[in-house]
């Protein structure tokens, strides 16, 4: 293989990656503070690609206002979803709020097949990039589509302000403070519900943005969360659970790795997450950025 | 800190008791471990729970702050009941607990410990944490969990006074630490009851509860078996001590 080519892998790699990053990004987020398992978050990944589209066909809206909307409209329904639904599972065996963001899962993605159908007679939908990102970039060593540029770069400085909030922050203390002792902290007189909602809301943003930004290069169809959640499983699983640095940097290492492994041994494209995955796990089963779950 | 003052007479109480627990029953899953605890606090009052290991003493703090849900009985504070209140509601009427474990959270640097419980006025400020405690401002930007044992509970204390606490559960707040600590939490809790503070003080130490408290109640197996004012403290010492033998 040619440097040329690896350096368009390794691009290619940071395009998955940005998406892997904003996704395992919010799981972790979410499993730290709700000790959860998010199931729909595929689902609400392909909300918000959706939601840019129906935006775009309803309101005439282009992109970059339903980069903002199509978000806050995802991680409103995800605290209405939290408030109503998924929090009367807490305390419960987790088996339960699996269930149950399956569930709501597979009825997203009907619900969203129907009204494709219904509404506007196709099952699958091409979402134009604005202008401005149309076109490639040539950065001399390799020539590059400025869209996918933008997506590796915005996805970084979403995960950077992401983790400055939660480490650097008085809001990020009382999110690190409920996600280590609910008890103490709501004794403190904070209201850790609110917070539990908030984090939820802000946990499945993520992945209205990272689905909006999703649908100029993927089209926008029910099913397109499905596959690429399991791989960010996979990547959550690689990272450890609950660590924000870690599941943002295993996300862009794992799109990179993956990338480069498809182009020297192209059978191995879909299997190589796993084969790494399982790797980590022999050796290092709370991920290469986790601690044992004693340690916490 | 500074030098020992003498200690007020507790305020005259014209409006009734700030705290009054009736009847308290506490459950843990199956097993019931309070029977009935009665028990009341005036303003400015220092009260101490002194018992044996699993006399309940915890518990009654627990149940007190709504930590623990699973209880009956009547809680009033400042005339209303906070039985059904979640404890983050609880603490904004103006209890304060400290557990035993002093729960430092490690995730969190020595002063972001220090301003999570939301401030209130008349709540202490950071600057007067750091005077009382100059080590907190020197380890400020540590993680709590880096503090020793004595650290740990003065910046446990310090932490909850952040938010203008009435009355204040202290759960073994002399557990594990030097003599030398103990004095100096000790004089900490003098200068506050001089501020008028209540508090709660679950205590094995019959020396440092005997030096603090204006009262004592003796719990045993989940119920208050006796009840000690301070001047009875040295004619009934012996019964005290017995009450704490294992």
């Amino acid at each position: 293989m040619n440097t040329q080519l690896l350096l368009i892998q390794v691009f290619n790699g940071l395009v998955n990656g940005a998406f892997y990053a904003l996704l395992s990004l919010g799981l972790a987020v979410i499993f730290g503070m709700l000790r959860i398992v998010n199931f729909m978050h595929g689902a609400l990944y392909m909300l918000g690609a959706f939601t840019a589209f129906a935006l775009g066909q309803a309101f005439g809206l282009g992109f970059w206002p339903s980069l903002i909307l199509a978000p806050l409209i995802v991680a409103g329904i995800g605290m209405v979803l939290e408030r109503g639904l998924l929090s009367r599972l807490y305390g419960l065996e987790p088996s339960y709020n699996l269930l149950l963001t399956f569930g709501l899962t597979l009825l997203t993605q009907d619900l969203v097949k129907q009204v494709m159908l219904s509404q506007y007679a196709v099952s699958s939908a091409p979402y134009t990039p604005p202008p401005v990102l149309s076109g490639v970039v040539n950065l001399g060593f390799v020539v590059f589509p400025k869209y996918r540029l933008f997506v590796i770069g915005l996805s970084l400085l979403i995960c950077l302000i992401t983790w400055f909030v939660i480490e650097k922050t008085r809001v990020g203390a009382i999110i690190r403070a409920s996600t280590e002792n609910p008890g103490v902290t709501r004794a403190f007189g904070i209201d850790v519900g609110k917070w539990v909602t908030g984090v939820f809301g802000v946990g499945v943003g993520l992945a209205g943005l990272a689905g909006v930004l999703a649908a100029p290069i993927y089209s926008v169809e029910p099913y397109m969360g499905a596959e690429l959640i399991i791989t960010t499983f996979a990547v959550v699983v690689i990272g450890g659970m609950g660590s924000i640095l870690g599941s943002v940097i295993t996300g862009f290492a794992v799109g990179v790795l993956a990338a480069i492994g498809a182009a020297l041994y192209p059978p191995i494209a879909n299997t190589l997450v796993f084969i790494l995955m399982t790797l980590v796990l022999l050796v290092r089963p709370s991920g290469l950025f986790g601690l044992p779950e004693g340690a916490r | 800190m500074t030098a020992p003052a003498p200690i007020p007479a507790p305020v005259p109480t014209l409006g009734g008791p700030l705290l009054e627990v009736r009847d308290l029953n506490a459950y843990y899953g199956q097993s019931h471990v309070l029977h009935g605890i009665n028990l009341h606090v005036n303003p400015g009052e220092v009260v101490s729970l002194i018992g044996r290991n699993g006399a309940g003493k915890t518990t009654t703090l627990k149940s007190i702050m709504g930590v623990l849900r699973s209880r009956t009985g009547q809680i009033r504070f400042d005339g209303q009941d906070l039985l059904r209140l979640p404890s983050n509601r609880i603490a904004a009427r103006g209890l304060a607990w400290v557990p035993e474990e002093r729960a430092i959270l490690s995730s969190l640097t020595v002063r972001e410990n220090l301003e999570l419980p939301p401030a209130r006025p008349g709540g202490w400020s950071l600057e007067r944490a750091y005077q009382a405690f100059p080590v907190l401002r020197e380890r400020g930007h540590h993680p709590g969990s880096k503090l020793s044992g004595g650290e740990q509970q003065m910046l446990a204390i310090v932490r909850v006074l952040r938010s203008s606490p009435k009355l204040l559960l202290l759960d073994e707040p002399s557990e594990g630490l030097a003599p030398v600590i103990v004095q100096a939490i000790g004089d900490m809790l003098q200068e506050l009851r001089r501020d008028g503070l209540s508090v709660i003080l679950v205590e094995q130490n019959l020396k440092f509860a005997t030096r603090l408290a204006d009262r004592h109640y003796v719990l045993v197996d989940g119920e208050v078996v006796d009840e000690v004012a301070r001047h009875e403290v040295e004619g009934r010492r012996a019964d005290l001590l017995r009450y704490l033998s294992v």
